[in-house]
């Protein structure tokens, strides 16, 4: 007893006097202004803590009550990391001004390669749940039902896959286009961890319930502020390195980076101009009533679509395309018209996800017209991304990085002729709510951004780590058919589901009463859903394969060799 | 006037007109004498600068030299 209580003693006095210090030390600090960064953010921080944890208190619902949980600890956790590095030495600057910020890039690979695999892995389980609903787990129900998950896997593949895809990839091909470091320092970190925190948060959102019900805009309004701010740092990074570029044309790729994350910024504050009922709770009222309501989600939706989904991955098209195929773009004159027409033509689309309902015609209307002049611009840029390849179409043969990204853009074709055809009115009374839009969007989301995302990938990581070349292209091979063959398998089934679905709602006996009840044509969807399970399978282990083909390109394949070339200025 | 109308009736009209001349002044700027040329060196950008940023004035980068352009 007696030792254990000296013991305890000597403890106490240590972390007295080691306390005294460290408050002497911070005093002299603050009385000479050094380090005065590093106490603003201390103090910032204790403040979030103490407000998650008052959060954590009064919550009124459990999204809100683990999210305070969860914001208690990171912001906690960063006080006390923040805590025990003030007063150290900061390590020198150096001339980072010559190198490339690339640690942030690669974070980046590795996240977006880890979400990508949860995503898919999700959307195969929600399809096996719809296909067999015994799989709606009993003692999950609230949690781990379709409804819930069903968010988290559209999030989890757009947000955090493709977002983490866009981030990544944006920060890597702005400092290569404008021969120039990341602007700001660590706020890129500040954009990358915040973004995961976000993607965090709307999850478990999902799960716990806490949700606005807009799709593809689910997260509630304290999630919103935060990716808000995520969002305008983002903005500012990127902007700030094409600002100090000391290339004297931005490149194309960038209009389509810049136009995705300025856009989103719109559309996101938008489509979520709510008013929280409470500070300690989840739930928010927004100020758009009725269809007018509905337009601003669905202008928010489609164009979350066209500049999310479709510009910033144009970005990606434009940049890696031409580096894979090693050769410029087929025609720039053509990738300015692109950008121009497709972010006018974009934005007024919108409106063809409300056929038939409440909304005007003259606004249907005007964008089901939108939607079928955008093929035109859609067309030129899946031209100019394919035609990239002319007079190296034998690497398509050779090279199966190339062939990933050609087909990607053959899906962006795809898709791009589908959507318009869809938006007519009279397609769309049939095409609408049925499985047809969901096999559409996943050929988009799948054959497009999937596909040039993996491409990206694949070149982006020998690259990053110094490797000469990936660890093996016959795994390439096999990921690119497997992906293939399941998009195939997925999209193919839910045509035949979703006509299937919409002919038999619309079939009437001669007596005009409707023939089918809904629950004939869920029976009869099943075996079109156990084959577009299957698809999913397929597509998911493609890019298990690719996650062991990047990691044994990183720890395996051989080292690229510095080169020993000592040139002289050029310039 | 409502304001609805009035922004209605400037979107159909003044607005209207200003997007469609500012995009069809994109079209031919876009093909603006000698823009081939200029053009053809803006689309090579992906093929410099690949391993390190240009140069900053006054400092002795190795590494970037070898991008520089040529």
């Amino acid at each position: 007893m007696q030792i254990n209580a000296l013991i305890a003693h000597v403890l106490h006095l240590k972390r007295r006097i080691y306390g005294f210090h460290a408050t002497l030390r911070i005093v002299r600090d603050m009385v000479k202004g050094r380090n005065m960064s590093n106490y603003i953010k201390l103090i910032a921080l204790g403040l979030v803590t103490l407000f998650a944890m008052i959060g954590t208190n009064y919550a009124r619902d459990l999204a809100y009550q683990v999210h305070a949980i969860i914001v208690m600890l990171v912001a906690g956790g960063l006080f006390l990391y923040t805590l025990r590095r003030t007063g150290e030495a900061k390590p020198a600057a150096g001339s980072l001004q010559n190198e490339y910020f690339d640690s942030v890039v690669r974070a980046g690979v590795v996240a977006t390669a880890f979400w990508g695999v949860v995503g898919f892995l999700v959307g195969t389980f929600i399809a096996f749940q719809l296909a067999f609903p015994a799989l709606n787990f009993e003692w999950a129900q609230g949690f781990a039902n379709f409804g819930r998950l069903r968010p988290l896997h559209t999030s989890a593949v757009i947000f955090a896959f493709g977002g983490n895809a866009l981030i990544a990839t944006s920060f890597y091909v702005v400092q290569r286009t404008s021969a120039a470091r990341l602007w700001g320092g660590n706020l890129a970190w500040f954009v990358f961890w915040g973004y995961q925190l976000f993607i965090v948060l709307a999850a478990t959102g999902y799960l716990f319930g806490g949700t606005q019900s807009k799709e593809y805009a689910e997260p509630e309004w304290h999630v919103d502020l935060w990716l808000t701010i995520v969002w305008v740092a983002y903005l500012a990074v990127f902007l700030g390195t094409v600002i100090k570029r000391k290339e004297p044309h931005i490149y194309v790729a960038n209009w389509f980076y810049l136009a995705f994350i300025v856009t989103v910024a719109m559309l996101h504050l938008v489509n979520n101009l709510t008013i929280p009922v409470s500070i300690w709770g989840s739930k928010s009222v927004i100020v758009w009533s009725g269809v007018q309501d509905a337009m601003v989600q669905w202008w928010y939706g489609h164009n979350a679509v066209g500049f999310f989904l479709t510009a910033g991955f144009l970005g990606m098209m434009y940049y890696f395309v031409p580096k894979q195929a090693e050769r410029p773009v087929f025609s720039y004159k053509l990738s300015i018209i692109h950008f121009w027409a497709l972010i006018f033509l974009y934005i007024w689309a919108g409106p063809h996800h409300l056929h038939y309902t409440a909304l005007p015609d003259w606004a249907s209307t005007l964008g089901m017209v939108f939607s079928i002049v955008l093929w035109m611009p859609s067309w030129g840029g899946m031209i100019n991304g394919l035609m990239t390849l002319s007079g190296a179409w034998d690497k398509l043969r050779t090279d199966p990085v190339i062939r990933m990204m050609v087909i990607s853009i053959g899906f962006y074709g795809m898709s791009t002729f589908e959507g318009p055809m869809m938006s007519i009115r009279a397609v769309n009374s049939l095409s609408h709510y049925t499985d047809w839009t969901i096999g559409h969007v996943h050929s988009g989301a799948l054959g497009w951004n999937g596909m040039i995302t993996f491409g990206a990938l694949y070149f982006l990581v020998p690259v990053l780590w110094k490797r000469e070349r990936l660890y093996s292209l016959s795994l390439v091979s096999w990921h690119f058919w497997l992906a293939t063959i399941g998009i195939i398998l997925y999209a193919a089934s839910m045509w035949v589901t979703g006509i299937m679905e919409g002919l038999m709602w619309r079939e009437v006996d001669a007596n005009g009463f409707l023939v089918n009840s809904f629950a004939d044509t869920v029976a009869a969807k099943f075996p079109m859903y156990v084959v577009r399970g299957l698809g999913g399978v397929m597509f998911l282990s493609g890019a298990l394969i690719m996650c062991y083909n990047l990691w044994m390109t990183v720890r395996k394949a051989p080292a690229k060799e510095a080169s020993l070339t000592v040139a002289v200025p050029a310039e | 006037m409502e304001i609805y109308t009035l922004l209605r009736e400037f979107a159909d009209s003044w607005m209207l007109l200003f997007l469609f001349v500012f995009f069809m002044g994109i079209v031919a700027w876009a093909f603006r004498p000698g823009s081939t040329k200029i053009y053809e060196d803006t689309a090579s950008i992906p093929f410099r600068h690949v391993d390190a940023p240009a140069p900053v004035e006054g400092e002795a980068t190795p590494a970037a030299d070898k991008e520089a352009r040529t």
